[in-house]
């Protein structure tokens, strides 16, 4: 009595009745094709998350006001009108000289000062479209936030000392406005100021809901004049030397901010830095816990799969009392009952995980909720390898049921 | 005693033969060596065929007892019976008589609660649930009131079923189950389903299954007590044409008709032999045998 006569019987018990087969397979298949096709799910949100933030820019920090901190304090909010704001000292272009001058900041590559206006109505031979976000910096930022032109040029450092009327545009505007025509030397009014357009950035994508190509980016100087005027700035966004670097970065951003904001001790500082690699991190962190979940809720579908074996078998075992009866009586021994219902339960399951797989690897090619899924290669083999375990572990006590009957028993049963 | 037992059903041996358990009308007398089984003899079980002069089964004052306190039931109260190689038995009884109970365990079904069994000279009632089942697969071949073939397979898959538990190669195993079918008449019936099978053919498969591993013991459990007249007599004739050829039978009934068919008769009464009857001796035929030839009795229907 070999394996393979084992399996044969077992294949045998399953083709007798297809249908309670297929139906039980069916509830291992959507098991394990619901963690993986879900944990690709979470891992295709995942990456393309990753994608957006290193598309924001490498080895960036972001330094910007921080209104609700300060010294108004609580007492700022009972004072009503004045609140913090005034009390808050907004960044200004000699915080960005000083930390990009001062020596005391090694580890920083480029600071670029950043205002930006929102919604600004731009005009161009008739067509008009509101740009989203119009920002005003220096050339620096152009690398520092990774933001390549895909025709044309930046502006230089000398637009930005002249004043010039320069804008590179994302490519939204650039089709709102130009069509199919090439924008690069064209002049738009973005606000009833004429700019003449230098470059178009590459396409980067929308970022959750927010087409990030709907942009236009000018000398620093020039949307002060035009749009946002010469207040504070909106952010200073700082390059770092390298990867390993925006730490140390930020504590020396930090010491020269303290320094100028006069923020000691425990007084809570009226700025916050933004750390690309912390905030990458934390997202991460925050996605991997979502894949976790998607695949605890489908690894519950794949428990319930589980003891579905388990029913049907006890079903099959009831249902074959007889049978078993009759093989042991003609000298079955215990271990050939147990592995043919051991091998039918896993048989069960490992064709239902089979069958799933292939209905995962079927699935991600499509696009789920936004995401296209991403399938990891451990989860096939998790899935599967959960799905053998539950045919044996969810099998063996029906099997061990059957086993265990004396043929005395069960030949009398009817 | 001359043959050491060995190999897996390696237990005690029989004590040195006690003519005294023989039978209680005289019969000890010393079995000659049967011609060989019609089957080739089994060259892949060791120790499965004891020498001529042991005796098949050697039950000692044997008891069984159902349940405990005021449910205790006394299912046999101390039976003892031979049977020498080449006998035919009929074991008789009313319904309650503990024949059932003897049949389960001779067919090393159930053990005993007290007593011996001695199958072929191997003391069953140490052996383990591996072992057990290895007797049953081996020496035992066992035919049913109610045929219990196994649905959904051919005559020739159930016929191969205790081969394929004794572990013979695929090969062998269909020439035997075919051979074993052909001597029960069946040969142009081998692919069908018992569902597509008579309740006669149907038991004939079962006499070809039991017959199939050239086992120690025939053990018949009522095995007309579901067909007609004229299966049952088929039937009837393939017993009797296997005792000519030196297999030994056991058949529980309580019909005299097939009980007519045996070369000994033991009628049991409350758990206990009330009657051993010798009808024809253990090396003769049996009685009816000569009655019909038995080719026209298998003739298909």
């Amino acid at each position: 009595m070999n394996a393979l006569e084992i399996t044969r019987f077992a294949v045998r018990g399953l083709t007798a009745n297809k249908m309670r087969s297929v139906l039980t397979m069916l509830g291992i298949l959507i098991g394990v094709a619901a963690v993986i096709l879900l944990v690709a799910v979470g891992q295709g949100s995942s990456e393309s998350i990753k994608q957006r933030i290193q598309s924001l820019g490498a080895n960036t920090l972001t330094v910007s006001a921080s209104f609700s901190g300060g010294f108004g304090g609580p007492g700022g909010r009972s004072g009503g009108g004045g609140g913090p704001r005034t009390q808050a000292r907004g960044l200004t272009l000699d915080d960005a000289r000083a930390l990009a001058g001062s020596g005391n900041a090694p580890s920083v590559k480029s600071v670029s000062p950043v205002v930006t206006a929102s919604s600004a109505t731009t005009t161009y031979e008739g067509a008009s479209h509101d740009i989203s976000q119009v920002v005003g910096t220096y050339p620096s930022y152009f690398e520092a936030t990774n933001k390549p032109v895909a025709s044309g040029a930046y502006f230089t450092n000398q637009d930005v000392t002249g004043v010039r009327k320069v804008v590179v545009i994302g490519k939204t505007v650039a089709e709102e406005l130009f069509g199919q025509a090439d924008p690069v030397g064209g002049r738009v009014s973005i606000e009833g100021v004429s700019f003449t357009v230098v470059g178009v950035l590459k396409e980067s994508g929308s970022t959750g809901g927010q087409d990030a190509d709907d942009i236009a980016i000018a000398p620093l100087p020039a949307v002060q004049q035009t749009l946002s005027g010469y207040g504070s700035l909106g952010s200073i966004v700082i390059q770092a030397t390298s990867a390993e670097t925006t730490d140390a970065a930020e504590a020396e951003i930090t010491a020269i901010l303290n320094q100028r904001h006069d923020i000691t001790g425990s007084a809570t500082a009226d700025y916050r830095i933004l750390n690309q690699a912390s905030l990458q991190e934390t997202v991460t962190e925050a996605t991997g816990t979502f894949t976790v979940l998607l695949g605890a809720v489908a690894a519950i579908s794949l428990l319930v799969g589980g003891i579905g074996i388990t029913n049907i078998m006890l079903v099959t075992v009831t249902e074959r009392t007889r049978e078993i009866g009759i093989r042991k009586a003609i000298g079955a021994p215990r271990g050939a009952i147990l592995g043919q219902f051991l091998i039918e339960a896993t048989l069960l399951s490992l064709i239902g995980g089979l069958l799933g797989v292939g209905v995962a690897v079927a699935g991600s090619q499509f696009t789920i909720a936004g995401v296209r899924p991403v399938i990891v290669p451990q989860s096939i083999v998790l899935a599967l390898g959960v799905s053998v375990a539950i045919g044996l572990f969810f099998g063996s006590y029906p099997a061990n049921r059957a086993a265990k009957l004396r043929p005395i028993e069960a030949l009398r049963f009817e | 005693m001359n043959e050491p037992l060995n190999g897996p059903l390696n237990g005690p041996t029989a004590r040195p033969g006690d003519g005294a358990y023989s039978a209680g009308n005289g019969w000890t007398t010393a079995v000659p060596c049967d011609p060989p089984p019609a089957d080739s003899p089994r060259d892949d079980v060791p120790g499965g065929e004891a020498s001529g002069a042991e005796p098949v089964l050697l039950i000692r004052d044997v008891r069984k007892i159902y349940g405990e306190g005021e449910a205790t039931v006394h299912a046999l109260r101390g039976v003892s019976l031979t049977v020498e190689r080449g006998d035919y038995v009929a074991i008789m009884g009313a319904s309650g008589s503990g024949k059932s109970t003897l049949m389960n365990i001779i067919g090393c079904l159930d053990i005993p609660t007290t007593g011996t069994y001695l199958l072929g000279g191997t003391d069953v009632g140490v052996l383990d649930d591996v072992q057990l089942a290895r007797v049953r697969n081996r020496r035992i071949g066992f035919i049913f009131q109610s045929f219990n073939l196994i649905p959904r397979m051919s005559a020739l898959a159930n016929v191969e079923l205790p081969l394929a538990y004794g572990g013979v190669r695929a090969a062998d195993r269909r020439r035997r189950a075919l051979a074993a079918l052909g001597l029960v008449g069946l040969a142009d019936r081998v692919g069908h389903q018992p569902n597509e099978l008579s309740g006669g053919q149907q038991q004939r498969v079962a006499v070809a299954r039991a017959l199939v591993t050239s086992p120690t013991l025939l053990l018949a459990d009522e095995p007309t007590g579901a067909l007609d007249s004229t299966s049952t007599r088929d039937v009837l004739a393939i017993f009797d044409r296997l005792s000519v050829s030196g297999r030994t039978i056991v058949v529980i009934t309580h019909e005299d008709d097939v009980a007519a068919h045996a070369k000994r008769v033991i009628r049991l009464m409350d758990g206990q032999i009330v009657e051993d009857r010798r009808q024809a001796p253990v090396d003769g035929p049996p009685p009816l045998a000569g009655l019909r030839p038995p080719t026209e009795a298998v003739s298909d229907r």
